[in-house]
C-alpha cells in the first residue's frame, strides 16, 4: 500500500497539474498567451502518478500537452508560465512556447510539436544511461496519436532490442485532435504492439494515480534492474478540446464527455483517501485553495514580466 | 589557424576519419559511434574497421536500418552528455532524418533559451557516380545549408578529414559530414597526435591572379585539373575549397575575389537553389563594382542523378567543361 502522504502529495499535484491548465486557459481567453494551451484537464492522475515514481535523477521527454508533466516533474511555475505566454523570464526565453522546452535541472530532456518526435530522445537518454552504466531511467510521454509515427515504432524497437531503461508512458485519451483512435488504429489496445518489440506492454486505468505511480514504479525498477522498457497504455479522457479554439464537441458526444466527467481523477484520489480516513473536505479545500491562490501570485508576476526584446540573437543558435 | 603537430604520416582520407574516431574514442569516453553495418563490418566504406574490435559492441554499435530514429537516438544521448557519432550510408538517406536533424537536432539550443545543446556528428557518403541512380549517389548537400543551427563540413584532403572530424566531435553543436565518393581512397600526409582544422575555414588549393573558382568536395580534384589545362593557356586560377558548408568562409572567398576580379562557383551538386547560389549572391553583393565579368555557376544538371555512365557523364561538370566556362568568364 502507498504511504498516505505520498498519495496526498499526488493529490496536491494533480490539483496543481489542473489548476495550471485553467490559468492556461484564462490567460488565452484574455488574449495574454500566444499560441493557444493544449489542456491537460482529466489526464492529471498520470503526469502526478508517474513523476511521483521517479527519482530526481530520472528523465522525462514530454509533447506538445507537456505543461502537467513538467508541473508534476518539478517545473519552476514562473519560468514555466512565463515561457507559455511568451515572457522574457520563461524557459525559452519566449522562443520555444509551450511546446518547446528543455531543462536539465530537473529531468526535463524537451518536448516539440512534431508528434511523436521526443520518443527517440526518450531512447537515446537511456542508450545514453545504459553505455556510462548510469542509473537514470528516461519516461517518454506520449499520446495515443504518436503511436503511429514512424520513429516511434523504429526507437521502440531499438529500446527491446538493447533493452534500454526507458518507461513508455502512452497517454491514451481516445482522440488524436479529432480523430477517435478506433478510426486510426487496426489493434484494439496499443499496448498490444509492445510484444512486436519485445517487451512487455500493458494497458491500465490512467485516471487513477495509485495505480499509475505502482505500475511507472515496477516498470522503472524494471529497467534499472537491466531487464528493459515496458510500455504502459493509461486509458484516460481529455476533457476540453485539443486546443483552446476547439470546444472539443464537434467530434465527441456530451454523453462521453460528461461519463468521463464522472471519473475526475482528482475526485478519485480524493474520496480513496477521505474513505481511509486520511482526508477531510476541509483539508482538501485548504490545500486547493493554497495551489490556486499560489498560481494567481506566480500569474500576475508573469503577467507584469517583460516580453523579449524585439531583437534577432543569432549568436544563441549555436553552443559555445 | 590550423593547430600544428609536427609528424605526419601518409594514408587515405577513410583511414583518416578512422584514425580520427579511433584517437577520440580512446581520448573521451563520451564518443560512440553507431550505424548500419559499421561495427562487425566496419562500415560501408570501411571508415570504422577495427573499432568494435578494440572499444566493445557497447561503443560502436550496429544498429536496425532506422536511420530517422538513430538519428533520434544520437540526439536524445547527446543531451544527455554523450557524443554520438552516427553513419548513415548515403546521403540520399538524410531526408529520412529531416524532422530529427533540421526541426529538433538544428533548434535544440536556440529553442531551449541555450539550456540544451545537442553535440552530434551525423557521417555521410555523397557524390554522384554510376551506377548509385536516383537513390544511391546524390549530392544534396547544399540543401542543409538553411537549416540554421546546423553546421556542415565537406573535407576533400586526409589531413582536413582528420583535423575537421575532430573539431566536429568537439564542437557543442550538431554537424553534418559530408564524405565524398570520390575521394575516400586519396592519399596525404595526415598530422599526427591533436590535430584540429577549424569549422568555417576555406583553404586555397591553388593561387592564381585571373580567376577564382570556389568548389568543394570531389569537384576540388576536377576543378584543379581545369586549372592546369588553364595554366598552359596562360590562365592562373585561384581554387578555394570550402572545407565547411556551413558557416561558410565568407571573407577568404570576398578576398579572393576581391584580387582577381573574376569569380565561377563549381559544384557537383545542382545549380538550382544550392550552394553556388548562395555563394554568387554573396560574392555580387560585396563585390558587384569590382567584377569583371559576371559571376558563372557550373553545377549538375537539374535532373535526379541517372544510373547509367553516359547519363552520370552528362549531369555532372567534368574537367572540359570546367575549363570551357572559366574560359568564357576570363572572355579568353
Amino acid at each position: 500500500m502507498l504511504d498516505p502522504a505520498k498519495k496526498k502529495e499526488m493529490l496536491r499535484t494533480m490539483i496543481q497539474v489542473r489548476a495550471f491548465e485553467e490559468k492556461l486557459n484564462d490567460l488565452y481567453q484574455k488574449q495574454v498567451m500566444f499560441g493557444s494551451p493544449h489542456s491537460y484537464r482529466g489526464q492529471e492522475a498520470i503526469a502526478a502518478g508517474v513523476c511521483a515514481a521517479l527519482e530526481p535523477s530520472d528523465l522525462i521527454a514530454s509533447y506538445h500537452r507537456g505543461t502537467g508533466h513538467l508541473v508534476a516533474k518539478g517545473a519552476d511555475l514562473y519560468k514555466l508560465l512565463c515561457e507559455c505566454i511568451g515572457r522574457r523570464d520563461g524557459y525559452s526565453k519566449g522562443r520555444g512556447g509551450k511546446m518547446h522546452m528543455g531543462d536539465l535541472s530537473f529531468g526535463f530532456l524537451g518536448n516539440t510539436g512534431t508528434v511523436g518526435a521526443t520518443v527517440p530522445f526518450a531512447t537515446g537518454a537511456a542508450l545514453a544511461a545504459k553505455i556510462r552504466g548510469g542509473r537514470e531511467v528516461a519516461v517518454s510521454f506520449m499520446g495515443d496519436g504518436a503511436m503511429n509515427q514512424g520513429v516511434v515504432h523504429e526507437a521502440m524497437n531499438m529500446a527491446g532490442l538493447w533493452k534500454l531503461p526507458v518507461v513508455y508512458i502512452v497517454e491514451n485519451n481516445l482522440y488524436a485532435m479529432t480523430v477517435s483512435v478506433e478510426k486510426s488504429v487496426a489493434v484494439k489496445q496499443l499496448a498490444d504492439r509492445a510484444a512486436a518489440y519485445g517487451f512487455e506492454g500493458k494497458a491500465i486505468d490512467g485516471n487513477d494515480a495509485e495505480l499509475v505511480y505502482e505500475e511507472t514504479r515496477r516498470a522503472a525498477d524494471k529497467a534499472r534492474r537491466g531487464d528493459g522498457p515496458t510500455l504502459l497504455e493509461c486509458l484516460t479522457y481529455r476533457w476540453d478540446g485539443h486546443f483552446g479554439g476547439d470546444p472539443g464537441t464537434g467530434y465527441r458526444k456530451r454523453e462521453e464527455i460528461e461519463e468521463w466527467k464522472r471519473r475526475d481523477p482528482i475526485r478519485r484520489l480524493k474520496e480513496k483517501l477521505s474513505a481511509e480516513n486520511r482526508l477531510t473536505e476541509a483539508e482538501f479545500e485548504r490545500i486547493s485553495a493554497a495551489v490556486y491562490a499560489e498560481l494567481d501570485e506566480i500569474a500576475a508576476k508573469a503577467e507584469a514580466s517583460p516580453l523579449p526584446a524585439a531583437e534577432v540573437n543569432i549568436d544563441d543558435v549555436f553552443a559555445r | 589557424m590550423d593547430s600544428v603537430t609536427e609528424k605526419t604520416k601518409e594514408m587515405r582520407l577513410q583511414e583518416a576519419l578512422r584514425e580520427t574516431l579511433r584517437y577520440e574514442m580512446a581520448r573521451d569516453p563520451r564518443v560512440f559511434v553507431m550505424g548500419e553495418d559499421v561495427a562487425l563490418f566496419g562500415g560501408a566504406y570501411g571508415v570504422t574497421r577495427g573499432l568494435m574490435q578494440e572499444f566493445g559492441e557497447s561503443r560502436v554499435r550496429d544498429t536496425p536500418i532506422s536511420e530517422a530514429a538513430l538519428v533520434g537516438l544520437a540526439v536524445g544521448a547527446a543531451i544527455n552528455g554523450m557524443r554520438p557519432v552516427v553513419e548513415i550510408q548515403f546521403c540520399d538517406l538524410l531526408p529520412l532524418c529531416m524532422d530529427q536533424l533540421v526541426t529538433h537536432a538544428a533548434r535544440y539550443h536556440y529553442m531551449t533559451g541555450g539550456r540544451i545543446s545537442v553535440p552530434i556528428v551525423i557521417r555521410n557518403k555523397f557524390g554522384t557516380r554510376p551506377g548509385g541512380g536516383p537513390s544511391h549517389s546524390s549530392c544534396n548537400h547544399g540543401a542543409f545549408i538553411p537549416f540554421p543551427g546546423l553546421k556542415i563540413i565537406c573535407p576533400t584532403t586526409p589531413a582536413d578529414a582528420k583535423g575537421l572530424l575532430l573539431s566536429a566531435i568537439r564542437d557543442p553543436n550538431p554537424v553534418l559530414c559530408f564524405e565524398s565518393h570520390h575521394l575516400y581512397g586519396v592519399k596525404g600526409a595526415v598530422p599526427e597526435g591533436d590535430y584540429t582544422v577549424p569549422i568555417g575555414k576555406a583553404a586555397l588549393r591553388r593561387q592564381g591572379k585571373d580567376l577564382t573558382i570556389v568548389t568543394c568536395g570531389g569537384m576540388v580534384l576536377k576543378v584543379d585539373a581545369a586549372a592546369e589545362k588553364l595554366r598552359e593557356k596562360g590562365v592562373e586560377t585561384e581554387i578555394i575549397d570550402l572545407r565547411s558548408l556551413a558557416p561558410i568562409d565568407t571573407e577568404t572567398i570576398l578576398a579572393s575575389v576581391g584580387k582577381t576580379k573574376r569569380a565561377m562557383i563549381v559544384d557537383e551538386g545542382p545549380v538550382i537553389g544550392g550552394l553556388t547560389a548562395e555563394i554568387a549572391a554573396i560574392i555580387q553583393e560585396n563585390l558587384f563594382s569590382d567584377l569583371k565579368a559576371p559571376v558563372i555557376r557550373v553545377g549538375a544538371a537539374p535532373i535526379p542523378p541517372p544510373h547509367s555512365g553516359p547519363l552520370v557523364e552528362a549531369m555532372v561538370p567534368g574537367v572540359a567543361r570546367i575549363e570551357a566556362e572559366a574560359l568564357r568568364v576570363i572572355g579568353a
